[in-house]
């Protein structure tokens, strides 16, 4: 979720196939430039194929510009890269988090093949059903429907952030036969990324 | 070198078995800037000289990153070098994203070697103008390579390419063999005296040249205007003193002749 100067951005670390674990400590978040950061759910090796594809595609970035990627060029980034494979997708559900150029937090959202939109806070995977209505409870966003178009940031602090994102994964893990072992959270701010691990239910 | 009959095409032969075009190729990069490299154990450091066109320009880039343990300077036709930097650049990128490892210093100077050997096989092309100082560290150690137009690669201790590089040569013969002892400092500091030899007598400055670090521990980085002067000053304040001393040296011999010249007489 974005924040006025922060981004928290939080992801389990069971891999499960079916009804069994492949292993309680694998991360499924991605640092892919200085304050930009992605997480995603499903097929964890074409995670890992489109994370490589976007490393490079930053390098070749920071060479010709001598800087790093902002998120919102990012974001438009991840977008192309997933629609280029729109007849063979990357099976990825993704979120993008970090700060854009003015040091405000900002998320992306994506589907499957590329198409995005920036929130306030989004959630992908098997709890997502169980996360997103108490987000939308404990943020209240409002209705993107609405004109003129209300700012979507939350105006909870840093600390009650990450709380929240405890509380509801600590929630999910109840439910939610996939998700537990452990939550990475990671918080991008001004003084740059913060990594927490805190403990879930292992059943 | 004169024109003659054969040196219209690449692809042409002389009698005496070479080919024209490439030595002139060649001829390109020794009328290019100087760029000096120099090789330790464990360090190598790029130093190039960084003539503006005129005051209002900017100065020309010559020395490029190429990845974190690779990076270049190059002396002659710049935009060449720039094309060639992309190339080098994108080798870098292709080989880690297959094999999650730096790509052999080795290697890489293989491919842009192949790469400059097919421009002087194509009658519709012609060859690089500019000669690559490839600075790099991998696995066997640091390297330090020379890449010609002509598709030629050698290694080296310590080289120096483009105008006036031969008194920069000169001065790197007398000490090279100390090289892989030196410091990471010593070697930046021989660098910048290899580049002040390169320039006959003009002042040396921070603004004028670049410096370009690679060594372990250490990812290839241009070093900041600041540090560049600081270890100007201090070669300097070194050589003043040497001068001092000498110039000292010189007064006290000449003190004694006027005594001794006083107790001649006397003696007689």
């Amino acid at each position: 979720m974005e924040g006025a100067d922060y981004c928290v951005i939080a992801a389990d670390t069971r891999l499960s196939v079916g009804y069994s674990i492949y292993t309680r400590d694998y991360s499924k978040i991605c640092k892919l430039a200085d304050k930009c950061v992605m997480a995603s759910s499903g097929f964890q090796g074409d995670l890992k194929a489109l994370q490589k594809n976007l490393a490079a595609k930053h390098l070749i970035y920071q060479h010709q510009h001598n800087k790093q990627m902002s998120c919102p060029a990012m974001a438009q980034l991840l977008s192309n890269t997933l629609y280029y494979k729109r007849f063979f997708p990357y099976y990825t559900f993704n979120i993008l988090g970090g700060l854009d150029s003015d040091e405000k937090g900002c998320v992306f959202t994506y589907d499957a093949v590329g198409s995005y939109e920036r929130v306030g806070y989004s959630a992908h995977g098997t709890g997502a059903g169980l996360i997103i209505p108490v987000l939308d409870n404990q943020l209240k966003s409002p209705s993107p429907l609405l004109l003129p178009a209300k700012d979507a940031v939350t105006p909870l602090s840093e600390m009650e952030a990450v709380d929240l994102v405890k509380d509801v994964f600590a929630s999910a893990t109840e439910r939610d036969i996939y998700t537990g072992d452990k939550v990475e959270i990671l918080v991008i701010n001004a003084s740059g990324i913060r990594q927490e691990l805190m403990e879930l239910r292992k059943d | 070198m004169f024109r003659n009959q054969y040196d219209t095409d690449v692809t042409t032969w002389s009698p005496a078995g070479r080919l024209f075009q490439v030595e002139y190729a060649m001829e390109a990069v020794k009328q290019g800037a100087a760029a000096v490299g120099l090789r330790s154990t464990s360090h190598v450091v790029l130093a190039t000289v960084n003539k503006a066109a005129s005051d209002l320009s900017s100065h020309q880039r010559k020395v490029f990153k190429i990845d974190d343990h690779i990076g270049v300077a190059i002396a002659g036709l710049t935009a060449d070098g720039r094309v060639l930097s992309r190339y080098l650049r994108n080798e870098c990128i292709n080989h880690s994203f297959v094999y999650e490892s730096p790509l052999p210093v080795s290697r890489l100077v293989v491919r842009l070697a192949d790469k400059a050997q097919v421009c002087t096989q194509r009658s519709w092309k012609r060859p690089y103008g500019v000669g690559l100082l490839v600075a790099g560290l991998d696995e066997t150690g640091a390297h330090l390579y020379y890449n010609c137009p002509s598709g030629n690669y050698f290694e080296y201790q310590a080289f120096a390419i483009g105008s006036r590089s031969q008194a920069a040569k000169t001065f790197m013969e007398r000490r090279f063999e100390a090289f892989n002892g030196y410091s990471r400092d010593e070697l930046i500091k021989d660098a910048l005296f290899a580049i002040k030899e390169t320039l006959q007598g003009e002042k040396l400055t921070s603004s004028i040249c670049t410096v370009a670090v690679v060594g372990i521990g250490e990812p290839f980085h241009m070093l900041d205007q600041k540090i560049i002067q600081e270890v100007i000053d201090s070669i300097e304040i070194k050589e003043d003193d040497a001068a001092a001393a000498t110039a000292a040296a010189d007064q006290a011999p000449m003190q004694e002749e006027d005594k001794s010249s006083e107790a001649a007489p006397m003696d007689i």
